[in-house]
């Protein structure tokens, strides 16, 4: 089995438009949640979220890119971008046959389909572009990707809803680690900010309308996030033999499915993710010093999430920090994995844990560290990425410093 | 606009051309205009004159209405907008 790495890193997210903006953000507890603002949105019920601000497609992309680019794909094309140039990695020859690109979105084109409904739906139009399906297609952020960058490998998308991005990425590092592709570029994307988006997210009466405030005692549910993280996975001796710089190690995986219900979580199904991945990493518990929490500021998230951890680390749940950066980006649903691995990265490269924000009251159903509101300095060698989805779809990833 | 201009600005706006360079002659082959690209200018075409142009990627000669240069679009939409009315 090869070694894994993380030789590039991309985003685009609520918190900053590249990875040091976004990182400089977290150290800092900064708050990316606020008024939401497109078109329709005085007829929600939910108005803030953390959007992305200030991302003009207009002169990024050209008219005809922009009439085959969803805003995801206008996310997942600029984050790609950052992370490609990073690693310095040229696809071309083998490496470009072998290599491919594998990314989480749950909804893909929403707002194509937003705004193409309201045309036939609201204006009567009996007419839509050409490119509808194209555009709205799940797997055109991928797609784009793959063509901008050579990438003639496996290319596919996952969709396991708030775990797309966990399932994608721990399929990527399956590729490398087995030997089947040199690299893989990989992470996720989402842009579900839009008013069918938002509605439909409304009527499951789990969002908060006023902030997202993980592990509090007073929280009162998620806020939707947008944007896109995305990464090169690389085999660790090709990464060597061209002196990349290497952001962290990527050592193991699991996926488990609760096999319960379609909305509530399952101790044991996160439980059995995170044991799995402490198996296929090879790793002892008590190795584990932070874990980026799936932390969704919902009530039944947040205490099967410490629940889990408790029966998981036992003694060891004490000792170890867990956060949730949802508090300042959103959830970025299919994306949110993806976004979440930076704070993960932070953590080993930098030895800075990110905060929770938003805590102001502690939960006994949540008494771990939950690094609230202010960021800490840390050593940690060893983090866990948690990813539980709606569905009962599981998929934790393992970190190493290397 | 008269049709053969709003015909030109549609095709050169495909085409990434100046209008000046786009002449009732001129194929939408010689102006590398792609299958995607067809299809987008019919869509405007439709979007532009409020008419449904009968066509099938598939077999695009299977209609009357010839696609191949500007002249014989020009045509096919006359022909249309004449029924129309």
């Amino acid at each position: 089995m090869k070694r894994v790495v993380i030789t590039g890193a991309g985003t685009i997210n609520a918190l900053g438009h590249d990875v040091p903006a976004t990182m400089q953000a977290m150290r800092e507890g900064v708050c990316g949640i606020g008024a939401l603002s497109f078109r329709d949105v005085e007829r929600l019920q939910i108005q803030i979220g953390g959007q992305v601000r200030g991302f003009e497609a207009e002169g990024r992309y050209n008219r005809q890119q922009m009439s085959l680019y969803d805003r995801f794909t206008q996310f997942t094309l600029a984050a790609a971008k950052e992370a490609i140039t990073q690693s310095g990695l040229i696809f071309s020859g083998d490496v470009s046959a072998k290599s491919g690109v594998v990314l989480g979105t749950a909804g893909g084109g929403v707002s194509t389909w937003d705004d193409n409904y309201r045309a036939v739906y609201e204006e009567g139009k009996n007419r839509v572009h050409p490119f509808v399906v194209p555009k709205l297609m799940n797997n055109a952020a991928a797609s784009h990707v793959s063509m901008e960058w050579n990438l003639k490998g496996p290319s596919f998308t996952v969709s396991t809803a708030c775990a797309s991005s966990n399932h994608a990425m721990a399929q990527a590092f399956s590729m490398v680690r087995s030997g089947m592709a040199p690299a893989m570029v990989t992470g996720g994307s989402e842009s579900m900010l839009c008013f069918g988006g938002v509605k439909a997210w409304e009527g499951l009466r789990v969002m908060s309308r006023d902030a997202c405030r993980p592990f509090s005692a007073n929280r009162n549910g998620m806020v939707q996030g947008e944007g896109a993280g995305i990464f090169v996975f690389e085999e660790y001796e090709h990464a060597r033999a061209r002196g990349a710089d290497i952001l962290c190690e990527v050592i193991g995986f699991a996926m488990s499915s609760d096999a319960s219900d379609i909305v509530m979580p399952s101790k044991a199904g996160a439980a059995r993710a995170m044991v799995g991945a402490l198996e296929d990493a090879g790793i002892n518990r008590e190795d584990v010093g932070y874990i980026n929490a799936h932390g969704t500021g919902t009530a039944a998230n947040d205490k099967t999430e410490c629940a889990a951890v408790a029966d998981v680390f036992g003694p060891h749940a004490d000792q170890l920090m867990i956060s949730s950066t949802k508090s300042m980006h959103g959830h970025l649903i299919g994306g949110t994995g993806a976004v979440e691995l930076l704070a993960c990265i932070m953590a080993l490269r930098d030895g800075v844990i990110a905060p929770t924000i938003g805590y102001e009251e502690p939960d006994p159903e949540c008494a771990l560290d939950v690094v609230p509101n202010t960021a800490r300095d840390a050593k940690v060698s060893v983090v866990l990425s948690n990813a539980f989805a709606f569905g009962g779809m599981n998929a934790v990833i393992a970190l190493r410093k290397v | 606009m008269n049709i053969t201009d709003q015909v030109i600005t549609i095709i050169a706006e495909q085409a990434l051309l100046e209008p000046e360079d786009v002449t009732p002659d001129s194929t939408l082959e010689s102006l590398g205009i792609d299958s995607l690209g067809v299809v987008e200018s019919i869509f405007a075409i439709e979007e532009a004159f409020d008419i449904s142009v009968p066509f099938n990627a598939n077999d695009p000669s299977a209609t009357d209405f010839d696609i191949t240069s500007v002249a014989t679009i020009i045509k096919g939409i006359e022909r249309l907008k004449a029924e129309q009315a």
